[in-house]
């Protein structure tokens, strides 16, 4: 099962590779991972979407928690939360396709953010699964390029993670 | 006062109360050697080869309740010492290791005897760090010392790169420490022992088993007064040997692999498993699916929660020092008013004596041929059982467990979870410093001595007397045993053609040797060999070629699926 895996860490050289080679070591899947500085500067924040039995994932948080640097770890996924992803999409804009690429862009909330004579450049946010919905709705023989961060995620209401 | 780094390194030890240091010098230690120079309190164990500095570190700490420390330089420095770190790290032994880098401006350019430290041992330490600022480098030792002993204990790193150690600042040494992203539980949580004491207490075929944790957290007091308290057996895995004493009437010996009958029918067919600082890991119960096929409810007490529910479910897990919880556990277990009378258990001692009835550990003594089980019987008399035993990994190291009976903790020094071959002689060099008058007995095999028998010279150099009990069947004998059981008699590269004449290398290292071939020479030989209290005695003996470790479960199978002696 998909589970999204939030933690703080001290923000230190080498603290991102302790995470990364834990997993890769035991051998645990990672399927995105995201990594960024908080309000407090000591801290990086970190959202991890993997996938496993629900004894894997146990171990993970386990695991995770046993790193000296990992200050917190809570499984997103174990209660409601929110998460989001960015994606920039490049695409081929000429002709006919130019003024149909800026309305499936509007369709999903979408904003051209960089626009050349043959290309545009969209920037999306979302779930996963809407980004992925708008690269099967627009024609694939357009994509130029793609570029997503992985998903971000944050607890609901008064769930936080300190 | 403005200190060098190296000076502060090195009063940072002196602060920590730390006497040996193991280590190697090299051009990024070169100030940290010089700050070692101007001093007496600290003193320096110049070993022979990295990895040995390591282990020597390692059995150090292993025989008393210290953080051993070592010293290397980089580069090669680091990269020898990571068969020993790894080592430590696997059976969760406290150490520190003070590595040299290249110069903070160096570092990344590729140079002379530079190497990732940090990266290249991050998976096989508690923590570590690169210091690149003199001003943390206090700090950074004082919370070293104090992640690799607290909590559950391990190796940690600390490279200090050649221009910090030569740059000076104010030298002030922390009181205390926190870390604020870490904090290791100590007592068990007051609910979940309650459980345990009304599980045990309703046992009627109970078993207990103790694990390394009992060792580490010195906790062998108190687990030999609850299972003496509750009249329940009692097993220690391969790391927890001496935890509770073996000589104990309820003591079913060593389980595992290579465990006796009686522990490992016990350990599948309990109704109340009581784990304490083990890790149920696949040398201990096998197959994990065979070992589910029973049904037992599991209490487990560990330090570490990813030990907990790792490879088996438990029923009632207590995260917590050993010690600690143990402790809290015998105060409820006292307290409580519901008794139990001993014939509850009569029918399952009396099936465990059945069991133990078969004496799995029988061998057939022969006046031809030296037996190595007949080597440790007598070595076990002749030490009356008191001595510290180092061993190195295959044949002579299970036979060292299994007819070696150690009553006291902290006796039994063996690598468990790496299995490093080359452990023992310098792993014996550190309890011998830290024991300096005690009995030291490194028993090993030809193979596993000549992956560190050039440490003979630094035993030569400190005077340690230790005495080597030499398993020599011409054999890498483990290897040569699974080729026999599982590889169709196929003996692919396990005969050690060409062996050294031991008695000749040990007396050109300025030690004795002496060399056995016959069962009657044995006995004499150890006389004389432990006889001579200041000199190191390299003993010889040619064993059995053909003898094999009994019981054996199979890799992969479960615990009564096991193999018996010829003999039963």
């Amino acid at each position: 099962m998909r589970h999204i895996i939030s933690l703080l860490m001290e923000n230190e050289a080498g603290a991102l590779s302790r995470v990364a080679g834990l997993f890769s070591a035991r051998g645990y899947n990672i399927e995105s991972l995201t990594v960024a500085p908080t309000e407090d500067a000591t801290l990086s924040r970190m959202t991890i979407v993997t996938s496993g039995s629900d004894d894997v994932i146990e171990q993970i948080n386990k695991q995770l928690n046993k790193l000296i640097e990992v200050v917190a770890v809570m499984d997103l996924s174990e209660g409601e939360h929110l998460e989001r992803e960015l994606m920039l999409v490049k695409v081929r804009a000429v002709g006919e396709v130019r003024e149909e690429m800026k309305r499936m862009a509007d369709i999903f909330r979408g904003r051209v953010i960089d626009v050349s004579d043959k290309t545009y450049t969209i920037e999306l946010t979302g779930t996963g699964s809407k980004l992925d919905s708008f690269l099967q709705a627009i024609d694939c023989s357009l994509i130029l390029e793609t570029v997503r961060t992985g998903a971000s995620g944050i607890g609901r209401g008064d769930r936080i993670l300190k | 006062m403005e200190l060098t780094g190296a000076e502060i390194a090195i009063r940072c030890l002196q602060e920590e109360g730390v006497e040996h240091v193991f280590g190697y010098p090299g051009g990024a230690v070169l100030f940290i050697y010089d700050a070692l120079f101007n001093q007496e309190q600290v003193k320096h164990i110049l070993v022979r080869h990295e990895q040995a500095a390591v282990h020597a570190a390692d059995g150090y700490a292993r025989s008393t309740d210290k953080v051993g420390v070592a010293l290397v330089t980089s580069g090669p420095g680091v990269t020898n010492a990571v068969t020993g770190i790894a080592t430590a790290y696997m059976d969760s032994i406290p150490m520190v290791i003070i590595s040299g880098q290249v110069p903070t401006h160096a570092i990344g350019e590729d140079a002379f005897q530079e190497v990732d430290a940090v990266g290249i041992t991050r998976p096989c330490v508690k923590h570590n760090f690169l210091v690149k600022d003199v001003r943390e480098l206090a700090g950074t030792i004082k919370k070293a010392f104090y992640l690799a002993k607290s909590g559950r204990p391990g190796p940690v790193l600390v490279d200090i790169p050649k221009d910090v150690s030569n740059t000076r600042t104010e030298f002030h040494y922390p009181s205390s420490v926190s870390v604020r992203s870490y904090n290791p539980a100590q007592h068990g949580d007051a609910g979940q022992i309650r459980q345990a004491a009304q599980l045990l207490l309703g046992a009627k075929r109970p078993m207990v088993y103790a694990g390394g944790g009992v060792i580490l957290s010195s906790a062998s007091q108190q687990l030999a007064e609850l299972v003496r308290l509750l009249g329940f057996p009692c097993t220690n895995t391969l790391m927890g040997l001496g935890g509770f004493p073996a000589t104990d009437k309820l003591s079913l010996g060593m389980l595992g692999m290579h465990g006796t009958l009686e522990a490992n029918m016990a350990m599948q067919h309990c109704d109340v498993l009581l784990a304490v600082g083990a890790r149920f890991d696949d040398r201990v119960i096998g197959n994990v699916e065979h070992f589910n096929q029973e049904k037992r409810k599991i209490i487990h007490i560990d330090i570490d929660p990813s030990s907990i529910s790792k490879r088996v479910k438990v029923d009632v897990p207590i995260v917590g020092n050993v010690a600690h919880v143990l402790g809290d556990l015998l105060e409820v277990l006292r307290g409580s008013k519901q008794k139990r009378e001993a014939k509850v258990l009569a029918p399952w001692w009396a099936q465990i004596e059945g069991w133990r009835a078969k004496n799995c550990l029988v061998y057939k003594n022969s006046d031809e041929v030296i037996k190595p089980q007949f080597v440790i019987e007598k070595l076990y008399e002749i030490t009356h059982g008191d001595a510290f035993v180092t061993s190195d990994v295959g044949q002579h190291q299970m036979w060292a467990a299994q007819y070696y009976k150690f009553d006291k903790p902290r006796r039994w020094i063996n690598s468990g979870g790496l299995g490093t071959m080359g452990f023992g002689l310098p792993a014996a060099m550190g309890v011998q410093l830290a024991h300096p008058d005690a009995t030291v007995a490194c028993v090993t095999g030809e193979g596993s001595i000549q992956m560190n028998i050039q440490e003979l010279s630094t035993c030569r150099q400190f005077h340690l007397p230790i005495k080597i009990i030499a398993l020599n069947n011409r054999y890498l004998g483990m290897v040569r045993q699974w080729q026999q059981f599982f590889h169709g008699n196929r003996y692919s590269e396990s005969y050690m053609d060409a062996l050294p004449d031991f008695v000749k290398l040990a007396e050109a290292y300025g030690h004795v040797g002496i060399s056995i071939d016959k069962p009657s020479d044995v006995e004499p030989a150890l006389k004389e060999a432990f006889a001579r209290k200041d000199k190191l005695v390299f003993m010889d003996f040619k064993t059995d070629q053909t003898e094999n470790v009994f019981p054996m479960v199979p890799g992969g199978k479960g615990l009564s699926e096991v193999i018996l002696s010829e003999e039963l």
